[in-house]
């Protein structure tokens, strides 16, 4: 299959004001192309993956960047860099789960061009479909993984359906962790989600990552002032330390008075296709003494109803240890 | 006759006929009414090594092929053209920036700095080149353009980086040498020559 080193000719807006970009946006719907970073946008081009009549370029709108305190909680726009979120004071303050994310995705320069939106927003990893092959997720009838000889080392645990990709975004699962809203704008007006509901499966919608519609922007995400200041944890595993898409990653957010936990929010990333939050860790370690202890006695829950395939049977035992630590730290 | 130059030159021209002949195509298309409203003008005038370059740059077009087919600016490399190796890091407003993952349009309004732009008018190097000459650091030189712009990208972030913070701030540009430890001895000495 050849590879390009330059994308096909199609049209550049640049709006700078957030409505100008609905307008483009709801016009091109399906044919348009939203840019932030572009980091998961010009490979696919380049390779003639997939295709678009017309790119949006969404980094020329001020507004949609920045790290602000709300009366809610703090509200950062879709379009502040990576390497923004993990410098932010107010994040590394109160929201430390979601600074110690953004400074472990990618590397330096991608960090400093790819944006929160786009990080969250991004495709699943998989190769076959990367390649461009007709798979189910490219609207074929094949998975190319899930097979006897199919290279699927970083492929899901759970939730697959045809589809066995894995969505690899660090910031995804911090942004769960946190309860966090996305605001979704359309030329229609706006609309929320909660964090779990903005990421959809291979089950729900084969096609996509996000709930985010033709014609609409992630525009903000919104961070409640109930999670800020919590005891948090987040680490990455991946081949190598930088660049690498996460093997498993784990993001936590733990209330604990008196030495007990009494609310907790723990989540997987890498281990299927949307973040994965372990409810049943957080109802049983709810109430008891957040450490070693407790993280021993619930580690073994963190991956069960997991379905390994051929290659990637290391992550049970990977996801079990990174929940442990998230308990024990 | 040196056949190296001459293809070199023959390469040159041909690029340079090419850019000539879409310009003039751009020129009718911008005046003419079939262009959509809101899409980008191919003409634009862009900031590089402190001067204003007026350059005809396609909607989908990377500031990696702007700097090296329409400027001739050869120095910023590329190696894998997928934002996986760091050749082509580039400054722009300061920051460093894989020039073959971003489009020239989206930098248009900053301030692009090449490898080219680092030595002083009277040929003296740059702090970084100098440092890296004494250090030895580059092997085959390839990846060399974008470890020095990623060096000066970070010093003048972090002007007296730890070995630690050097090696965090060229984290992503790969060497295929291996000659890691002697390009973090030049950020090293760089920092002290200021």
């Amino acid at each position: 299959m050849p590879s390009y080193d330059v994308m096909p000719n199609m049209e550049l807006y640049q709006p700078v004001r957030v409505e100008d970009a609905l307008d483009i946006a709801s016009r091109y719907a399906d044919r348009g192309w939203l840019v932030g970073g572009g980091q998961d946008t010009y490979g696919w081009l380049k390779d003639r993956a997939k295709s678009a009549d017309a790119l949006i370029d969404l980094s020329a709108i001020d507004e949609l960047r920045g790290v602000r305190e709300t009366a809610e909680g703090i509200e950062i726009g879709a379009l502040t860099t990576l390497t923004e979120i993990a410098e932010s004071a107010l994040l590394k303050q109160s929201y430390s789960v979601l600074s110690d994310a953004a400074a472990v995705v990618a590397s330096p320069q991608i960090r400093n061009i790819g944006t929160l939106g786009g990080n969250v927003s991004q495709d699943v990893r998989c190769w076959y479909y990367r390649r461009g092959l007709s798979c189910y997720r490219a609207g074929g009838n094949l998975c190319y993984a899930d097979t006897p000889q199919g290279m699927n080392r970083e492929h899901s645990l759970f939730e697959t359906s045809r589809c066995v990709a894995a969505g690899a975004s660090d910031t995804a699962p911090a942004l769960v962790a946190l309860d966090a809203t996305m605001v979704l704008r359309s030329v229609d007006g706006e609309r929320t989600l909660s964090a779990e509901e903005y990421f959809v499966g291979p089950a729900v919608d084969i096609e996509n990552t996000t709930a985010l519609r033709d014609g609409e922007i992630l525009t903000a995400v919104r961070l409640p002032k109930a999670w800020a200041n919590a005891e948090f944890y987040f680490e990455k595993v991946a081949d190598r330390n930088v660049w690498d898409f996460s093997l498993v990653n784990v993001a936590a957010a733990f209330k604990v008075s008196g030495g007990n936990i009494s609310e907790s929010r723990v989540v997987c990333g890498a281990v299927q296709a949307t973040p994965r939050r372990l409810t049943a860790i957080e109802n049983a370690i709810q109430g008891k003494a957040k450490g070693a202890v407790t993280a021993q006695s619930v580690a073994g829950m963190a991956s069960e109803g997991a379905r390994a395939l051929a290659h990637n049977g290391f992550k049970i035992p990977l996801m079990e240890n990174l929940v442990k630590r998230a308990i024990s730290a | 006759m040196n056949l190296n130059l001459t293809r070199r030159r023959f390469i040159k021209g041909v690029i340079a006929s090419g850019a000539a002949a879409t310009t003039t195509g751009v020129w009718v298309a911008a005046n003419g009414a079939s262009r959509p409203a809101g899409a980008v003008e191919r003409m634009i005038r862009i900031n590089i090594n402190g001067q204003v370059r007026t350059v005809d740059v396609a909607p989908q077009e990377t500031l990696a092929s702007t700097l090296r087919y329409k400027l001739g600016l050869t120095g910023t490399k590329l190696g894998c053209n997928r934002g996986e190796c760091g050749a082509c890091t580039v400054l722009v407003d300061d920051v460093s920036t894989y020039a073959c993952s971003v489009l020239t349009h989206s930098v248009k309004n900053g301030r692009v700095e090449t490898v080219e732009g680092l030595e002083a008018a009277d040929g003296t190097l740059h702090p970084v080149q100098q440092a890296f000459v004494e250090e030895l650091s580059p092997q085959c030189g390839y990846c060399t353009p974008g470890q020095i712009m990623a060096a000066v990208g970070l010093l003048r972030e972090n002007p007296s980086p730890t070995r630690e913070e050097a090696r965090m701030g060229l984290s992503g540009n790969i060497c295929r040498c291996g000659s890691y430890d002697s390009y973090l001895d030049g950020v090293m000495r760089a920092a002290q020559i200021g």
